[in-house]
């Protein structure tokens, strides 16, 4: 940006300043050029994916004219899908799975957070480090075991398994997030609340809590977006239409063998991916904020 | 997970024993509660993920049919493969490749960023952001079908710029860039988030001081903020060679393994033979063939990671 910084220096102060300014001015458009050409080539999909659900069955299959653009747009795609009790059976499991998996994760994160992070047991450090650990661990690696242990409990084809396991994809990252936002509370509010008489609970409650919102709302979307997206367990368990959640339910009801129905596919993708766009339109600076806080300290 | 002040609790009230007994109670007391509020984590991460890893283990050295002890006859069996080579050699192709385009274009993205005032940087990474937000097995779909045979949307552009028809998902190699291509477009975002955030924390007197000793664009770009990114760049790619290295979700949607066996990653080649074909055992073998490779990553991240936090705690 200011190769020629030194070199100006020399120079009269008011040139130096004139061509600083133009190099800025021309650094800016350049940067906004590049970004507009990645969002361009980065919302592709998505508005491929918009497109596609508006069309009818017989536009798609026609293969006449621009495939990017609707000729004649209608929401028939979406009302079909709110029509079909399988969808709306999809929709409701995926609902309540996140629902319990959120709160049962951040229950277990936020308290094991607490004790990790402030109560300072012997090895308290190394078991953080190793829950850590287990976040490393991926899913791919333990669904087949788990395949096994789903089946010995009975669980097999029962969306409640899900809830059982989705924690484990949450839990270690949350308790992560946590630590990190309640070793930064000052040490000299709880040792206030205990002079104050106040317990460990009262003290998590009333002082950790509330001081370590943003981090509870960062750990809360992650979860929700793990457990709202994870397709390779409910793949592995699942195999009726029931049963099913939405990332699995999409591709195993609308396509039947060999017939496609692009339109409602996509349809329910576009309605499915709404819940994680909306959160994140109001929520994501605070999951950012979670996400990187402890990225630039290290 | 601050040990120096943890340890300066801890030695107060051992110091104050002698005078208050009340105290050394409270400790024993605080560390009793501490371990009970821990105690959910350990029996979830104990039960299913502890327990099914070394389960994985055993699982790998039983016959097709789970009654006999074979050893380590089913690793023998999968290295004597030629589409489990492929697999290997698909699944480290993916991962480095992938991994090598997302940390480059998320650096590009995060100076551009950087570049713009920082009041309508908000707008911009909220668009960007998109690809990341969307669930990847959505958003693979919508991939699957721009990449479709006969119906493809790329294919209608090339051919209107008049270069022929390409089958994106017919043949081995166009099949493994697509991959490629949709976890760059997936994961990419995630790069450019935390080197913004790790480009806003250099200070910028450190640009002012290398400007004054004259030095260039480029230089500034190698000896500032290259050293000064250097701890989240390595953390950054290491987490995500392991995601990955492990992903599951693009490969099964866009390909399934095919042409012929010739796109499997570990995952989905696990998933078919472990639970689509039935053979428990050689499919807990498949997944557990990236644990070496896992482990090795685990092992730089968590020197980062621990180094991190004693310098939290200093």
């Amino acid at each position: 940006m200011s190769g020629a910084v030194a070199t100006a220096g020399v120079l009269a102060p008011v040139r130096r300043h004139a061509s600083l300014h133009r190099q800025r001015v021309w650094a800016l458009w350049g940067s906004y050029a590049a970004l507009a050409v990645f969002v361009i080539m980065f919302l592709v999909p998505p508005f491929y994916m918009v497109m596609t659900s508006l069309k009818s069955s017989a536009e798609i299959s026609a293969q006449a004219g621009d495939p990017w653009i609707v000729h004649h747009p209608t929401l028939q795609n979406f009302v079909d899908l709110f029509m079909m009790p399988n969808f709306r059976r999809f929709f409701l499991n995926s609902a309540m799975i996140t629902a319990v998996t959120v709160s049962v994760s951040m229950v277990i994160s936020v308290l094991a957070a607490f004790g990790l992070a402030r109560m300072g047991f012997k090895g308290s450090q190394t078991l953080a480090t190793g829950v850590f650990l287990t976040y490393l661990i991926p899913n791919s690696l333990l669904f087949i075991p788990l395949f096994q242990i789903i089946g010995a409990l009975g669980l097999i084809n029962n969306v409640w398994a899900l809830a059982l396991i989705y924690p484990t994809l949450a839990v270690p990252f949350c308790t992560w997030i946590m630590i990190g936002y309640f070793s930064s509370i000052p040490r000299e509010l709880d040792e206030a609340a205990l002079i104050d008489g106040a317990g460990y609970l009262q003290m998590l409650l009333r002082i950790f809590i509330p001081v370590a919102l943003p981090g509870i709302i960062a750990a809360t979307i992650f979860a929700f977006t793990v457990s709202w997206g994870e397709f390779l367990y409910p793949m592995a368990y699942l195999y009726s239409s029931d049963q099913m959640v939405l990332t699995v339910g999409i591709i195993s009801d609308l396509i039947r063998g060999d017939v496609f129905e692009w339109g409602r596919i996509m349809a329910g993708c576009v309605l499915a991916a709404a819940p994680p766009i909306v959160i994140y339109a109001f929520l994501m600076d605070y999951y950012i904020a979670g996400l990187t806080a402890g990225a630039t300290k290290g | 997970m601050a040990d120096a002040s943890t340890l300066a609790v801890s030695f107060m009230p051992t110091r104050r024993v002698a005078r208050h007994g009340s105290m050394h109670r409270l400790m024993r007391h605080r560390s009793t509660v501490a371990l009970l509020m821990c105690s959910p984590l350990f029996v979830l991460i104990g039960g299913l993920v502890v327990y099914p890893a070394i389960y994985a283990i055993y699982l790998s050295m039983l016959n097709k049919g789970m009654t006999q002890f074979v050893g380590l006859h089913n690793f023998a069996f999968l290295l004597k493969r030629d589409t489990f080579r492929l697999v290997i050699f698909q699944s480290c192709l993916f991962a480095v490749s992938a991994v090598v385009m997302k940390a480059f274009i998320g650096f590009v993205l995060a100076h551009l960023m950087h570049n713009i005032p920082s009041g309508r940087q908000r707008i911009w990474r909220g668009l960007l952001l998109v690809p990341w937000v969307i669930p990847l097995a959505l958003s693979t779909l919508g991939w699957w079908w721009l990449f479709d045979p006969s119906y493809s949307a790329f294919n209608y552009v090339l051919n209107v710029f008049g270069f022929p028809t390409v089958a994106w998902l017919g043949e081995a190699w166009p099949a493994r860039l697509c991959m490629i291509t949709v976890n760059v477009w997936f994961g990419t975002p995630f790069f450019m988030i935390m080197y913004l955030a790790a480009l806003k924390s250099v200070p910028e007197q450190l640009y002012e001081a290398a400007a004054i000793d004259g030095a260039g664009a480029l230089q500034k770009l190698f000896f500032v903020t290259l050293p000064m990114m250097r701890n989240i760049i390595s953390i950054t790619v290491l987490f995500s060679l392991i995601v990955t290295f492990a992903n599951f979700d693009i490969v099964r949607i866009l390909t399934n393994g095919g042409p012929e066996s010739k796109t499997h990653v570990f995952a989905t080649y696990a998933f078919q033979v472990g639970i689509q074909s039935g053979n428990i055992p050689l499919g807990a073998s498949v997944s557990l063939f990236m644990f070496p490779l896992l482990a090795v990553f685990a092992f730089f991240v968590l020197r980062n990671v621990t180094r991190r936090t004693k310098e939290i705690a200093a």
